[in-house]
């Protein structure tokens, strides 16, 4: 049972398509190298699986566990995240008209889009290390509206609906922003894709990296 | 009550200062109980072309220099909270203690374990410590060839160090999360920073590269003196 290889998504836009906020070269880079390894390492470590799971060899099939999750969860975080940034002045960026129901939701759940805005970005500022920001919807499609952060690759909570995520990596903006990461943050909010938050809030996901 | 703020600092620091100078963290300085950016012993450009001098620069002047300043409000805040008697908020700011304080740790550690080929940079280990490794690793390439496995290894941002267990005396390489620093049951020898700001500007995503490239500007001669 020679297992499905899993292989990169393309983007759904242009590297460049996302300046000024994210360079071309930070993009290539990101998706064709760094999404690219997380791939072949899950694709590896899965294939790993299938053969100590043949020989039913269970200290094998535990050690491999923090790889799949890791290598899993960088494919599925990125996976979400290229498709929950959009380029500016896309009809995706106007949360108005494009994310009506979510909107509202932030509205009454933090006040206001401003207040949201700060909690989301005072979250992402307070990462200790590697890590992502994550607008989800507790408990399934329409559920209450948290921010939550995920360590390393970990991906969010399987129960829970990922809206939108903000890669923390030093690679996702190092390159441009150096150590001002607050530069980062802040721009990222004129990426965001509210239609597909919108989608997300309403309808729920299906697996983001399904064969 | 300031000047009661100051001497519990000073205490603080000073008892910092002694358990650090243990572990051999020769560089840690503080000015009036506060913990201050200590100067490298070589110019920025000094380490290319292992590490860049625009890295170096960065590293040292924005990112080891926030740690210094988040250590110092936290520790303020620290002080305030015990002030205070509130054990709650002392509690709380454990992992922001944790990180930048070993933020701090971490880089002062690593500059000194650092030097320019032209000061004896990438020299092999010799004495006990050559012994040591020798013995627990069967070379020093092979030494060497462990730590970047570690390093390759660590998921996220985080450092590799040889460390010296103060109960037995023996080396190991052990991999650390984030800033968490080498303190407790092991003593740091050599430390290499895995963080991607450490080599994203020259390497970019070939981390391997700068893991290779490295070894020719370790300061041996400074964890020989760490490991006596």
């Amino acid at each position: 049972m020679a297992s499905q290889q899993h292989t990169l998504p393309p983007l759904p836009y242009a590297y460049d398509a996302l300046e000024p906020v994210i360079s071309k070269q930070i993009m290539e880079l990101h998706h064709q190298k760094h999404h690219q390894t997380y791939v072949n390492n899950l694709n590896a470590a899965l294939s790993s699986h299938v053969t100590a799971t043949q020989a039913n060899d269970v200290p094998s099939l535990i050690a491999l566990q923090q790889k799949i999750k890791f290598n899993g969860g960088g494919h599925i975080n990125h996976s979400l995240f290229w498709k929950n940034l959009t380029p500016q002045g896309t009809p995706g960026n106007d949360i108005t008209s494009a994310a009506p129901s979510l909107g509202s939701a932030i509205n009454s759940r933090w006040g206001s889009q401003k207040a949201f805005q700060e909690a989301f970005n005072a979250t992402l500022l307070g990462i200790q290390g590697s890590g992502w920001g994550w607008l989800v919807s507790v408990g399934g499609p329409k559920g209450q509206l948290e921010i939550v952060t995920t360590k390393d690759q970990d991906p969010v909570a399987s129960t829970d609906v990922p809206l939108f995520g903000v890669d923390m990596w030093e690679h996702a903006y190092y390159l441009q922003y150096l150590n001002n990461k607050a530069g980062y943050v802040q721009g990222i909010w004129s990426i965001i894709n509210w239609a597909e938050a919108e989608k997300r809030y309403t309808a729920g996901i299906e697996n983001p990296i399904k064969l | 009550m300031a000047s009661i703020l100051a001497n519990s600092t000073r205490v603080a620091f000073r008892a910092g200062a002694s358990a650090s100078s243990k572990a051999g963290v020769a560089g840690l300085t503080f000015t009036r109980g506060k913990a201050t950016l200590p100067d490298l012993s070589y110019d920025y450009g000094a380490l290319e072309p292992s590490i860049s001098g625009k890295i170096m620069e960065l590293h040292h002047k924005n990112h080891h220099n926030t740690y210094v300043n988040s250590y110092n409000t936290a520790v303020e805040q620290l002080q305030e909270a015990q002030h205070k008697g509130d054990i709650a908020a002392q509690i709380a700011l454990k992992p922001a203690i944790n990180f930048h304080g070993g933020g701090h740790l971490n880089h002062t550690l690593f500059w000194e374990n650092l030097a320019p080929k032209s000061a004896g940079g990438g020299e092999p280990p010799s004495g006990a410590l050559a012994q040591a490794i020798d013995s627990t690793f069967g070379s020093l390439k092979d030494f060497q060839s462990k730590v970047n496995t570690a390093l390759a290894g660590i998921q996220g941002s985080g450092w590799a160090w040889l460390v010296k267990d103060k109960q037995t005396g023996q080396i190991s390489i052990r991999t650390y999360a984030n800033q968490d620093p080498v303190v407790g049951q092991f003593e740091p020898l050599l430390g290499i920073d895995a963080w991607e700001h450490a080599y994203y500007l020259q390497y970019q995503n070939r981390k391997a590269e700068y893991f290779q490239a490295i070894w020719d500007v370790i300061n041996w001669k400074t964890v020989e003196k760490r490991f006596q």
